[in-house]
């Protein structure tokens, strides 16, 4: 840059400033390094003092999370046949023997389904909620824009209890239904709210011309609007995903198995004889890479969106 | 496109008729669009919303289906508000609000104020800083927990290798006096981000003419930013301690991972204290009487400080 | 319409027995995640084999066993078909229907009661208690005992040490007192180039650990729920001089005895501060004793057991479980099955065999019982005094207050203990007045 300009910073002070982001930085990413290590870690090393940084890296937390185990009498294991695979190999280091699969697979793929179906429904709703409140004079529409939103101020544990008794009553408990149905109905508040944002950024004359050249209001809106707004409809939909990811309450309150996720799960995880702080920290890396990779790599819209949803208001 | 049922169908019908069936009015579309979410709304946000100011006036418990019901009037309100037990939580909400707000606006606005100085690589460590805020805080807590052990702790073996203090000698999640600040913290390295990307959005807002006038006028730099940065970013920054302190006021997966409440009820915050009274001890109606009071505080509180700001906003 | 769907369910299960109990169902059975509960899938592998049903469990450890499990019955959840629950659950499960009421079963397929240990029978399946309405099988007996370091105890060095300093030979306490002043000496001693520490104690805040500590002391000196039983009346009976030492004895304990940042800590804290070689006793539930015998490190000759010692009588906490049917379950015939083929002399026997403790009499009045296992003779032992919590069906509301009061008191500092048990019966007193008992 050539010139004098008031507001760019001399590089003595970029540097001093790059310097003191980069030591904060450095120490808000050491637990989630130490999570990811943990992992690799065998259970004497995870709880040796001092922390161990250097060690001999195992799969044994990671076997641990995708097997239960059992004791057996060191005469018993003589008699076992010799281990079939690498995974019964490292069980059996341990005087153990695997007794089946764990849960967690289950409960990851719980997360899955209910992520991935509440954010479509939300996004679906929201999409045409936002469009009628973006477009359409609709009674009331402030008030009801501000109770849609307001909905997100009740502490989870109060909503929790009618939803409770409610799906008592209509057989919704620990059901994948139950879970993308109050989740949707969690995300569709913030979801109206930010794509009504994106919508009214389309300017109007797109769809007026469509209009003139015969084209339905449906027409102008999914071949018109839709495609308009197709970035803002997917930084929206991470962020309703990320919210069903990461949700703990409502999953710990309203599902006990058949529909639990993993984020009340992966806390329950516990080893044979003693917490398996390694089979945890597995857990949490798989649980929680997925999320820190869509973050790196969609930076831009996922930056954007936090603060527009926050300033627009 | 030749493959959308509607277009062939469109194609294939006289243009009047098809206007009628396709093109409904933009009122009937209106509702069509709005009314799913509606429904949704009113199932799930409204109708329980209404069952539950219902139910604070009985004594009825969940866990207990065949036991009478009984109308108890306000018994449930007077007792919450006079119950000694339920302020000491609502002072322990109030130390986490007071001190997790302090600590992020702090942090995060320097943090912003030097993101802006335009460093070489600044939205890559940027993205780093706001890693912590978008993974489960209930996951990432129950580790914390891991990272808080006397002695095989990171955290305490960090805070030892600067102090030189022996790292089994403080207990942060299990001592009165630190259990407090260990909420404090996880909830700082979590939201702190949050708070930054506010700042910067509202630095970014602030057009360069303004400075370039101020340094005409020979204004120093402090005067400049006590006098152009800090009422600029003044509304951003109340927006975001609108939402931390709503966030923070409804904390539950991270405080119930890290204290569980304890020790004693130290740390016990207004949501595992509710979800005791509704979850644990399954008085419902109780229970409920507390959700709604919740409510009306949150509303209340969050409908003045919307006003105040946007007095500030008006300036 | 609860209740007649209910009826309806403990009927189909009573007369429907051979109906459909043909069909090969997929049983889901619900317990704690504990040593225990790894013998069980074992010993129903026998059950699979047998009756074609198969077998599923849903193991949850023990800190969110009781807040998942009777959250999953107050939904009316179909989850468990089988429920292996916590003796305290018995009146609310009764009562409130979640359990398939088992009296006309039992008489149907010649089930007596009289078969298995009283104490088990009326902690585990009865409701209200002591009267032959039966909502469970007693599954599994337990108590609250201790073990120590055997191989610490018997060194010379350390055993001159302790007669230097109380005049006394080391060995198992035969008091309460004597037991807090063995940890103490070995509080903060180095053994083996480490520091080690007294004891490990439950002190944990979040579900049930700390009262089932508590109560390991409370009971020993003569503590009562009721002034009279049934009654409701406790004033000067749980707040009484007795009961304020006991916790002061408790508070003493935990401040003086036990390793550094056990703040919360319940049985598997236990298992890990002595398996870590970092303490010299530890309580826990006996259910883990067959585990710790046979730890290689730790287990075999260096490890021994003893009961709960007295101090003005004997007394120990009760734990164990009944097995019950889930009321909502759609397949209560299997479910029913399973428990038949349960409640079997010889399956009890392997159940023992395995780890886990029978509650029947053939098992337990064998006259070999007693030398099975080091901690078998222990283990009746601690049954014939064994004191449980309230099994009301508000006993999470009491459980709740006294973790509360407890953990205030002891970990947190607070108050007094008088102050602690005053504030105790003011809550319960609050509860039974709500549940229209008093």
């Amino acid at each position: 840059m050539s010139g004098y300009s008031v507001t760019e910073p001399s590089p003595r002070q970029k540097w001093i400033a790059g310097a003191l982001v980069i030591g904060y930085a450095v120490i808000t990413i050491l637990p989630l390094v130490w999570i990811l290590i943990t992992g690799f870690k065998s259970p004497s090393d995870s709880i040796s003092y001092p922390p161990k940084v250097f060690f001999e890296p195992t799969l044994e937390g990671y076997v641990n999370l995708f097997t239960t185990r059992t004791r057996v009498s060191p005469e018993t294991l003589e008699s076992l046949p010799p281990p079939e695979t690498w995974y019964d190999e490292i069980v059996r280091r341990n005087d153990l023997v695997i007794a089946g699969p764990s849960r967690y697979g289950e409960r990851f793929l719980n997360s899955i389904v209910i992520g991935f179906g509440s954010t479509f429904l939300s996004i679906f709703l929201g999409t045409l909620a936002a469009y009628a409140f973006s477009r359409f004079k609709v009674p009331l529409k402030d008030d009801l824009l501000f109770f849609i939103l307001s909905t997100r101020m009740m502490p989870p544990i109060a909503v929790a209890i009618p939803i409770f008794l409610m799906f008592r009553q209509l057989g919704l408990s620990d059901t994948h239904l139950g879970m993308i149905l109050l989740y949707t109905a969690v995300n569709i508040s913030l979801a109206v709210w930010l794509l009504k944002g994106f919508i009214d950024e389309i300017p109007l004359e797109y769809e007026e011309a469509a209009l003139i050249d015969g084209y339905t209001r449906f027409q102008a809106f999914y071949k018109v609007v839709l495609p308009q707004a197709a970035t803002g409809i997917a930084s929206t939909a991470i962020f309703c995903l990320i919210f069903a990811w990461n949700e703990y309450a409502f999953a710990v309150l309203l599902t006990s198995g058949t529909a639990q996720t993993a984020p009340p799960f992966i806390p329950t995880i516990i080893g044979v004889g003693g917490q398996d702080w390694p089979a945890v920290a597995a857990g949490a890396t798989l649980f929680l890479l997925p999320v820190m990779v869509f973050t790196i790599l969609l930076r831009k819209h996922l930056l954007r969106g936090i603060t527009f949803g926050a300033v627009r208001k | 496109m030749p493959s959308n049922p509607i277009d062939s169908a469109a194609r294939a019908t006289p243009e009047p008729v098809a206007r009628k069936i396709r093109g409904l009015s933009d009122r009937a579309i209106a509702w069509l669009f709005v009314a799913p979410t509606i429904f949704l709304l009113l199932a799930i946000n409204i109708f329980p919303l209404i069952w539950t100011i219902r139910l604070s006036f009985t004594n009825f418990r969940a866990n207990r289906p065949n036991r009478e019901v009984e109308w108890v009037g306000l018994r449930n309100y007077e007792r919450i508000l006079t119950d000694s037990d339920i302020w000491l939580t609502m002072q322990a909400t109030a130390h986490f609000l007071f001190w997790t707000i302090f600590f992020q606006v702090l942090i995060g606005f320097t943090l912003a104020w030097l993101i802006n100085r335009k460093f070489r690589g600044n939205d890559l460590w940027t993205t780093i800083i706001v890693l912590p805020m978008m993974l489960s805080p209930a996951v990432v807590g129950n580790f914390w927990t891991f990272l808080y052990q006397p002695q095989i702790g990171l955290f305490n073996y960090v805070v030892s290798f600067f102090t030189g203090v022996d790292p089994s000698s403080f207990e942060m999640l299990g001592s009165v006096t630190l259990a407090p600040w260990s909420i404090v913290i996880v909830d700082t390295w979590m939201w702190t981000p949050f708070v930054m990307l506010i700042c910067l959005a509202g630095l970014r807002s602030i057009p360069d003419y303004i400075y370039e006038a101020a340094e005409i006028d020979r204004a120093s730099k402090l005067r400049q930013f006590f006098t152009i940065t800090l009422p600029m970013v003044l509304p951003f920054l109340m927006l975001a301690v609108l939402f931390r302190g709503i966030e923070n006021f409804k904390m539950f997966d991270l405080v119930v991972q890290l204290t569980g409440g304890g020790p004693g009820s130290i740390t016990e915050v207004t949501s595992i204290n509710l979800k005791r009274e509704a979850f644990e001890k399954w008085r419902t109606g109780y229970a409920s009487a507390y959700a709604i009071i919740l409510f009306v505080t949150v509303f209340g509180l969050a409908s003045i400080y919307v006003k105040a700001l946007n007095k500030v906003k008006q300036r | 319409m609860r209740t007649a769907k209910y009826l309806a369910a403990t009927a189909l299960a009573v007369t429907g027995l051979g109906a459909s109990g043909a069909a090969a169902e997929d049983l889901t059975l619900c317990w704690a995640a504990w040593d225990p509960a790894n013998a069980l899938v074992e010993l129903s592998k026998e059950f699979e084999a047998e009756s074609g049903h198969s077998m599923n469990f849903e193991f949850v450890p023990w800190p969110n066993f009781a807040d998942r499990m009777l959250n999953e019955l107050n939904s009316g959840g179909k989850l468990c078909d089988l429920l292996i629950g916590d003796s305290q659950w018995i009146g609310g499960g009764a009562e409130s229907g979640h359990y398939v009421k088992l009296n006309d079963f039992f008489d149907a397929e010649g089930i007596s009661m009289d078969d298995f240990a009283p104490a088990t029978v009326y902690a585990y399946s009865t409701w209200p208690k002591g009267t032959p309405n039966y909502y469970a099988l007693p599954a599994m007996g337990d108590a609250n005992g201790w073990f120590y370091r055997k191989d610490w105890f018997s060194d010379p060095e350390i055993r001159a040490d302790f007669m230097a300093q109380t005049g006394r030979e080391l060995g198992e306490p035969k008091t309460q007192l004597e037991l807090l002043e063995i940890a103490q000496f070995f509080q903060g001693r180095e053994i083996d180039g480490n520091t080690v520490y007294g004891a490990a104690i439950f002190t944990e805040r979040g579900s049930e650990g700390i009262t089932m500590g508590v109560t390991g002391a409370l009971y020993p000196w003569g503590f009562k729920y009721e002034n009279t039983p049934g009654s409701y009346d406790m004033e000067g009976a749980v707040n009484s001089p007795e009961a304020i030492e006991a916790l002061e004895f408790y508070k003493e304990f935990y401040q003086t005895a036990t390793p550094p940042g056990y703040t919360n800590s319940y049985m598997g804290e236990s298992l890990d501060a002595f398996k870590s070689g970092q303490v010299a006793m530890a309580m826990n539930w006996f259910a883990f004793f067959p585990g710790l015998y046979a730890d290689p490190n730790t287990g075999g000759d260096k490890i021994d057991f003893f009961v709960n010692p007295p101090q003005n009588n004997e007394g120990s906490t009760l734990g164990g479980q009944g097995i019950s049917v889930v009321a909502y379950s759609d397949k209560q015939d299997a479910a029913l099955e399973y428990i038949k083929w349960f409640a079997q002399p010889s399956i009890q026997q392997k159940w023992w065999d395995l780890g886990g403790y029978s509650a029947h009499n053939a098992v337990l009045n064998d006259p070999g019982f007693k030398d099975s296992a080091p901690f078998a003779g222990d283990f009746l032992e601690a049954m014939a005094n064994v004191q449980d919590f309230w099994q009301e069906p508000a006993y999470a509301e009491l459980l709740l207050a006294m973790q509360k009061r407890l953990h205030d008191y002891i970990v947190a500092d607070q108050g007094t203990a008088k102050e602690a048990l005053d504030k105790l019966v003011e809550d319960w007193t609050e509860v039974f007045e709500d549940e229209g008992k008093l």
